[in-house]
């Protein structure tokens, strides 16, 4: 039996890309990888991950197209009751976040959410995981008999996943009812007045940019570029911005060829959504904002007061 | 309805240059500002506002020593009727299961009656996201995560999650339930320093171990921080040094190049 247990994520009848880069990982750890797939209509679900575990164990419910954390965790509990992996890998995702913390307790195991790297050691499993904003990184160790883990998306590549062709094993448990948490949609984005993902030229902006008050003047830098006006989450949870202007995670995801990121500290949900850009410029107060590890050009120092005098060299530029 | 919100005092880490202590899995705390979890900050408003419209009480719960008690006062000042501070000194290595068990037996041990429970979806200094959906667990009662409306009704509540890439899925639940708030959910009010100290004499109560009958033994984290390093840097970018006028200069430079000019 193998060591590493993948969880697989899937939505509207997409596998989720976590999936992949979960196997990949597991494959890398132990040649033994199996996955679980949970749902009502797994037939083209299967076909796309089997390849890439030695044992794809599906679990049909019937009524269960969408991801439910009650059913999941009845499921799971009693699957690794069985199995007893060492290590049972879902995506830190809408998903997993829902999931795992309360499926450790059930099981009386050790979870640790937002990994980035892990491994074994001496029969015990430890991850790295960032802390502080991603100020510094901690290794954190938990050694139940399976320890479940959350994975950072993006944190491992897919490209080479092997081809191991592995068998389907259908399971079924008895499932009390799940009445709790009744799934009764999803819920698209509008549709967006400006595009940004469509943007060469990106002006973003983050809780350095002071306040509302501010905005038109990075505003004007983007006009100023041929470019558009973004920003990161705390900017729209503040209000200052709708919500079709994020990039990140929970936003939009971009590929400008220039991304001037002003007053962003760099949190990995935004880092995710922009670090496609060809070109990034960072100006930020703190040296240690993490947005200068992906940053290609960086000032430290007021936005406030760089882009004014920015402005005004372009205007003189143009004379 | 009654509504229990669990608070927690963290660091304010930005433009701050972070130190590992002496041991190597903590920081150096001396000096540094606090504040309310920013997430926490959401669902205390949240939980006001419930109050405000439904009638019932709010109760302020945080587990930490007495200089936490700050965010309870906060609550208190916002209208909480009652707070709790769950501490002992005994307590070394905590985990997300550790504070969610000392929470849960609180509620318990306390019979604080409550319909909904609000958490943060996660904290701000160590990001795991836990405490919620596992006191939820040892509570035996539903929870959603990454929710970014609430819609009260009979018995239930109608919530929206939110999803990747602006997607959102809605849910319906059946109370009680616990629920973990995403920032941007409302817009949390300002509390003024007379606000805060018109409630500096209201009780905050106290529980330790004995008084959760609580053995030390019981009391064990699941997992266990082994070091703090600062993370792995990349190439890092290329810091334009100088006046404002020349760093600008440079700056059109590299727009030249790059064809954005």
């Amino acid at each position: 039996m193998g060591k590493v247990m993948v969880l697989v994520e899937h939505r509207k009848g997409e596998i989720r890309e976590i999936t992949y880069e979960m196997l990949k990982k597991a494959q890398e750890l132990d040649k033994e990888v199996e996955a679980v797939l949970i749902g009502e209509d797994l037939s083209e679900l299967k076909q796309k991950v089997r390849p890439y575990c030695s044992k794809l164990i599906t679990v049909k419910v019937e009524g269960l197209n969408e991801f439910n954390s009650e059913p999941y965790q009845q499921i799971l509990s009693q699957l690794l009751t069985q199995r007893k992996p060492k290590i049972l890998l879902i995506g830190h995702s809408s998903q997993g976040m829902d999931l795992a913390p309360s499926l450790g307790v059930a099981l009386g195991c050790g979870v640790i959410t937002d990994v980035v790297d892990f491994g074994f050691q001496n029969g015990e499993v430890w991850a790295i995981r960032q802390v502080y904003g991603g100020k510094l990184s901690a290794k954190v160790k938990a050694s139940s008999e399976t320890v479940i883990l959350t994975v950072r998306s993006g944190s491992f590549d897919p490209q080479g996943l092997l081809v191991l062709e592995g068998e389907e094993e259908e399971v079924s448990f008895p499932l009390a009812p799940f009445p709790y948490k009744r799934f009764l949609g999803f819920l698209e984005a509008p549709k967006a007045e400006v595009d940004i993902t469509q943007a060469d030229i990106i002006v973003s902006v983050g809780r350095g940019i002071g306040g509302p008050e501010n905005i038109p003047l990075a505003e004007e830098l983007a006009k100023a570029l041929g470019g558009v006006l973004a920003c990161s989450r705390p900017v729209v949870d503040k209000g200052w911005l709708p919500k079709e202007r994020q990039v990140g995670t929970s936003g939009k995801t971009v590929k400008p060829k220039v991304y001037i990121a002003l007053g962003i500290s760099g949190a990995f949900q935004h880092v995710a959504g922009m670090k496609g850009a060809q070109m990034i410029i960072a100006v930020n107060k703190d040296p240690k904002a993490p947005i200068f590890n992906v940053a290609h050009y960086g000032i430290v120092g007021d936005a406030l007061q760089v882009i004014p005098n920015l402005l005004n060299k372009l205007k003189g530029r143009k004379k | 309805m009654n509504v229990i919100v669990c608070l927690k005092r963290v660091p304010d880490v930005a433009e701050i240059d972070l130190q590992v202590d002496a041991s190597g899995k903590s920081i150096k705390t001396e000096g540094l500002p606090y504040v309310l979890n920013d997430w926490d900050n959401y669902a205390l408003e949240e939980a006001i506002r419930i109050k405000e419209k439904t009638g019932g009480k709010v109760y302020a719960l945080t587990v930490g020593e007495e200089a936490d008690e700050e965010v309870l006062r906060r609550a208190l000042a916002l209208g909480a009727e009652e707070a709790l501070r769950v501490w002992d000194p005994s307590l070394r290595e905590i985990d997300p299961y550790v504070i969610a068990l000392l929470l849960s037996k609180t509620i318990k041990d306390n019979a604080i009656p409550f319909d909904l429970i609000l958490t943060g979806v996660q904290a701000q200094d160590d990001g795991y996201a836990q405490v919620g959906p596992i006191l939820a667990e040892l509570l035996s009662i539903p929870h959603v995560t990454l929710v970014n409306r609430l819609e009260l009704q009979e018995k239930r509540v109608k919530v929206k999650r939110e999803l990747e890439g602006g997607l959102e899925e809605e849910l319906e639940v059946e109370l009680p339930a616990l629920f973990t708030i995403q920032s941007g959910i409302n817009e949390p009010r300002y509390v003024s320093i007379l606000g805060i100290k018109r409630v500096a004499k209201k009780e905050i109560k106290v529980l330790d171990l004995s008084a959760l009958k609580l053995d030390p033994g019981e009391v064990l984290p699941k997992i266990k921080v082994e070091k703090l390093f600062p993370p792995p840097v990349g190439k890092g970018a290329e810091i334009l040094k100088g006046s404002l006028d020349e760093i600008s200069e440079k700056l059109l430079e590299i727009f030249e190049k790059g064809g954005v000019i």
